[in-house]
């Protein structure tokens, strides 16, 4: 009875935080399952990519690789550029996802970007169960965007409703938790750090390339003031 | 394609993201302490991964033809004003997001 209590406060203080992912993923994964759908696809594809990739720039490429001609090694090369920033949300969770149990292996498989940055931002109150709440927070995830894809591969063309723009409530939910971490630390070097070389690789390399690239810089950037990052102590 | 083909070319989607996703994991095995340096960047990074993200979202937005990305740039003001305003995340989104619908399919 007290378990099943625990796990119902961290499902509730979960559910706020993850309802613009369910704006964002319902649009997107429409978007997503109906691009598959006219493509043609069966629903089956979105549905079970939804389900098992779990991320979206991706399976939006992916549906041009099933277009094109069978190129196993190019995909993986693709598919590792593409997916690299997940090595990042990892070193990040290294120290929270200690002592979760079997619920890390489903945090870790459903660590997507949205699943990440709330996961690392949210405000957990101190009564509620720090696992069971990022367990939640996957789950709804997964779900919005399982649903989302599935739908969208079943009723296809058919829908029609002026949601242009809607999209934009991804950017929006990316600047929230950039503004809140930005205002819980006192200095902002890892912040200018990570905008500069995403902003310069982005002219650098363009849209299609330019997030390997990124990383890299960030982590020289990163590693090369660390001494001056860690003396002025702004980490938190 | 075949069907066959496009299996293989699936599981590679999925093996190649559990990869990028598992790896830390695999290579900084919870039972020994990980490594100061790998700390550090864990803690040094999401700040800067945020800003990555938000540049990555903006990646599309023509700053020298089109509209300029004003439609963008005006509503991540607005986000950032509701944000600092009443520092409540879901009005913040959502205003921003009704500001960018208005300002694409009504203004520009």
């Amino acid at each position: 009875m007290k378990k099943e209590n625990r796990k119902w406060k961290a499902f509730k203080t979960a559910f706020p935080y993850t309802i613009p992912i369910f704006a964002g993923f319902w649009f997107l994964g429409l978007t997503y399952g109906i691009y598959m759908n006219v493509s043609g696809f069966s629903f089956v594809y979105p549905m079970v990519m939804s389900l098992t990739v779990f991320g979206g720039s991706l399976e939006f490429l992916a549906v041009s690789m099933l277009l094109s001609k069978f190129a196993p090694m190019q995909t993986f090369i693709m598919v590792l550029m593409v997916q690299a920033r997940h090595l990042f949300y990892g070193i990040a969770m290294l120290e929270r996802f200690k002592g979760m149990g079997l619920k890390r292996f489903y945090l870790i498989f459903g660590m997507c970007d949205e699943t990440f940055s709330i996961n690392y931002a949210a405000k957990i109150p101190e009564d509620v169960d720090r696992g069971w709440f990022m367990f939640f927070v996957t789950l709804l995830n997964h779900f919005y965007w399982f649903s989302g894809a599935t739908l969208g591969g079943i009723v296809g063309s058919f829908l029609t409703f002026n949601t242009e723009g809607l999209d934009f409530v991804m950017t929006a939910m990316f600047v929230v938790i950039f503004l809140e971490q930005w205002m819980k630390e006192k200095r902002h070097d890892t912040a200018y750090i990570g905008l500069a070389a995403s902003f310069v690789c982005l002219m650098l390399f363009g849209a299609d390339s330019f997030l390997v690239p990124s990383m890299v810089c960030i982590v020289v950037g990163l590693t090369f003031m660390r001494k001056r990052i860690e003396r002025a102590g702004g980490l938190t | 394609m075949t069907i066959e083909q496009q299996i293989i070319t699936i599981g590679i989607c999925v093996f190649g993201t559990m990869l990028t996703r598992f790896l830390p994991f695999l290579i900084f095995s919870s039972k020994k302490p990980t490594p100061e340096y790998i700390r550090y960047l864990g803690k040094a990074l999401p700040s800067a991964i945020f800003g990555m993200l938000v540049i990555y979202c903006l990646k599309g937005v023509e700053i020298t033809g089109g509209n300029h990305g004003l439609p963008e740039f005006i509503s991540i003001g607005v986000v950032i004003a509701l944000h600092l305003w009443k520092r409540q995340m879901l009005l913040s989104i959502a205003g921003g997001t009704v500001c960018y619908m208005l300002l694409v399919q009504m203004v520009f």
